[in-house]
């Protein structure tokens, strides 16, 4: 999911870069201008970021894959599957001289991908906050668009196991417990999220900056005030009706409340690049942004790209980790007795 | 047939228990070469088996380090050294600014140069000509069953007791696994010199193809570039406009950079009055007028003002400046004359600018006053 998240997170500044095919510009490589990049421009901590993210998030699904494709080799039934599946699993053989520094990598690795999506949002959080763009120009963004980005990518998480257990019927490995803690996350971090919202306004006027000052009443009861409450009832209001239990054990409630929380995700992105831009020091450049029909355009790609890769995925590779699930059932590690 | 060799035998056993149970059997048997099958990593292996710890977080923080080096020294190269550029008034090399990058390389370098190692180096992979595949065995193993397989290569191997030894453990499936030499000799290998060469192949292949493009291709239609597209030049036609001018007139009222209006077009006798010389009598000014005044005064006018220009007789004669007309006139009068010219002298506003007009002023009341001298000048 990551992965393909993160496919079509870097096509969009690909595109914004305006012309696409000169992307690989961002790159550092001798080229024939003889000048290199400004690496300490956000734009390439932005390259650099989520390229590393993708790259380790690919590495470590893989990694992860391997048992599992070898153990789809050796239940392979086609000719075609047995070979894609052998050469994927790179010839595993479940040894346990392998087990051994396998496990110590995955860990490694995990270690690796937590700061990493630390990282990878704070610096996203950069490209706004470097600026000086009244509203952008914060220190809260780094925390606040990692919890966001939590919260928003259990929302979507959620969504998809929804989805994906009903149809696979996997009750019994993605049970009503996962889900429920996945709700609990969600309800801290978007209590998280909409105390970073309450903090934005009270730096404002902590601050004393005029300017800061009319950026977020704007916001709140300007012209995009309709976005601004949507953000606010998707993103904190309605997350805590997961303070119920039954709620948060109810399946069409989540789904409907994950649904609300993507689009209130989607709503928090509109509003911080819309109003912020919308009015910012120039009154000259002062508008109300209207999406053309190629804006909505990427976003239905983007939205197609997603769902095709996923539903992909989800038809030709295990969706859940068939040697992780085999190792945490019951009776499957050894007595503590024998074990001395 | 004949080339069949035995590899290992091999038995299964149903619970996490029992193959540590037999596992540990095995090992205290004096069996160094064997190993453990299990479709998932069964916790105390490692205990049983003896294996020492694994190795591979050396490895990912050499690997980590190696980053964070590389990346510090090429951004510093980069910034301080082959091109540096001032940023925003901050230091070449400004630590903070590079932690970002730093941080991503490292965290990049040390994740792929584990996985790599673990991968290739320890585990040697990817082999799918090993001859536990395709067996009756690793199927089982790759499911639910766990398995044990004492291979030949062992000193103390030999079929008829380790077959004794599995039986004596419970396991159940008991097997010999085969291996044709032959068939494993032709099978392809990753590591020969063949295999090694058509991958620089593929490298070189797919470096130059990337050099071909971000070099070559990229300045080939349909990608055009600035000096390519259509522009206006300037004093050019165009018939984008309906005047078809490609220059643009200023929008009326423009005043252009360090210009003031002339306040008195058409006003001489008002610019007599009112204007008032505001460059004082110094050696400079006086050059300064002196240059000017032969430049743009002396074809018609004369070196000396008298009338008597280089020109003489190609062009009407100007009227000499040492008239009482032109003596009595004030200093602002004069600057009238040069600014907007009068009967056939045209306006040298364009060429001269106000303080050197106002300098040329005083040049010629130098020059006047040389001819009508008066009795204190002499002393």
């Amino acid at each position: 999911m990551t992965i393909f998240a993160v496919m079509c997170a870097g096509i969009f500044p690909l595109i914004h870069v305006g012309r696409p095919w000169l992307d690989a510009y961002l790159t550092p490589y001798p080229n024939q201008h003889s000048l290199w990049v400004n690496f300490t421009s956000p734009l390439l901590w932005d390259v650099f970021a989520v390229s590393t993210y993708f790259t380790v998030s690919f590495i470590f699904w893989y990694v992860g894959l391997i048992p599992d494709f070898a153990t789809l080799r050796d239940k392979a039934v086609t000719k075609i599957k047995k070979v894609v599946y052998s050469v994927l699993s790179l010839g595993w053989r479940h040894s346990n001289r392998h087990w051994q520094h396998y496990e110590m990598v995955y860990l490694i690795l995990a270690g690796f991908a937590t700061p990493l999506v630390l990282s990878v949002h704070t610096i996203v959080s950069f490209d706004f906050a470097v600026s000086i763009v009244p509203g952008w120009h914060t220190t809260i963004f780094p925390p606040y668009f990692v919890a966001g980005a939590v919260f928003s990518g259990f929302a979507m998480v959620q969504n998809v196991l929804i989805v994906v257990r009903k149809i696979f019927n996997y009750e019994h490995i993605i049970t009503l417990d996962t889900l429920e803690k996945m709700n609990k996350i969600m309800l801290l971090t978007g209590s998280l999220v909409g105390y970073a919202y309450a903090m934005e306004f009270f730096i404002a006027w902590y601050s004393g900056s005029p300017i800061e000052l009319f950026t977020f009443v704007n916001r709140a009861f300007g012209d995009y005030a309709w976005a601004y409450w949507i953000m606010i009832s998707c993103n904190l209001l309605l997350p805590q009706l997961f303070w119920f239990k039954k709620l948060r054990r109810t399946i069409p409630v989540m789904f409907i409340i994950s649904i609300f929380v993507n689009v209130g995700m989607w709503f928090e992105r509109f509003v911080i690049i819309v109003t912020s831009l919308s009015r910012d020091f120039l009154p000259s450049s002062w508008a109300y942004y209207k999406p053309t029909i190629v804006d909505f355009g990427m976003l239905i790609g983007s939205f197609g790209l997603f769902f095709t890769l996923v539903l992909l995925f989800t038809k030709f590779m295990p969706v859940v980790s068939i040697a992780e699930v085999k190792a945490v059932i019951k009776g499957a590690q050894p007595s503590h007795h024998e074990d001395k | 047939m004949d080339n069949k060799k035995i590899y290992a035998v091999t038995g299964l056993f149903d619970t996490p228990d029992e193959i540590i149970h037999a596992t540990k059997k095995v090992s205290s048997a004096g069996y160094k070469q064997y190993d453990v099958n299990t479709p998932y990593p069964v916790h105390g292996m490692n205990i049983a088996m003896k294996l020492k710890h694994s190795k591979l977080g050396y490895f990912a923080l050499a690997f980590g380090l190696s980053g964070t080096a590389i990346a510090l020294l090429f951004m510093y190269w980069v910034t301080a050294i082959d091109y540096p550029l001032v940023i925003g008034g901050k230091p070449f090399f400004s630590l903070p600014a590079l932690i970002p990058v730093t941080f991503e390389l490292t965290v990049l370098l040390a994740s792929i140069g584990t996985v790599v190692t673990m991968l290739f180096l320890f585990f040697r992979l990817p082999n799918n000509a090993h001859p536990l595949h395709d067996t009756n065995y690793m199927k089982k193993v790759s499911e639910d069953k766990y398995g044990i397989c004492i291979e030949a290569k062992d000193k103390l191997f030999d079929a008829g007791k380790v077959r004794d030894l599995l039986i004596s453990l419970n396991a159940k499936e008991i097997s010999e696994v085969y291996y044709d030499e032959d068939y494993l000799k032709s099978n392809f290998k990753v590591y020969t010199p063949q295999f090694m060469g058509f991958l620089l192949i593929v490298f070189i292949v797919v470096s130059s193809a990337i050099y071909y493009y971000n070099n070559k291709m990229l300045y080939k239609p349909p990608y055009n570039w600035m000096m390519e597209q259509d522009r206006v030049n300037p004093q050019s036609k165009s018939s984008f406009f309906a005047d078809g001018f490609g220059m643009r007139q200023p929008v009326e009222g423009t005043v252009s950079r360090g210009h003031l209006p002339y306040l008195y077009a058409g006003q001489p006798e008002e610019a007599g009055a009112k204007l008032v010389n505001p460059v004082s009598v110094t050696k400079e000014n006086l050059a300064l007028g002196q240059k000017k005044f032969l430049t743009f005064c002396s074809p018609c006018h004369g070196n000396f003002a008298k009338g008597d220009g280089r020109l003489n007789n190609l062009f009407p004669v100007p009227p000499s400046l040492h008239s009482d007309k032109v003596r009595t006139w004030t200093d602002g009068r004069i600057f009238h004359v040069i600014t907007e010219g009068q009967n056939l002298m045209p306006s040298y506003a364009t060429q001269v600018t106000p303080e050197e007009r106002w300098a040329i002023v005083l040049y010629v009341r130098a020059l006047q006053r040389a001819l009508n001298a008066k009795e204190e000048d002499l002393k």
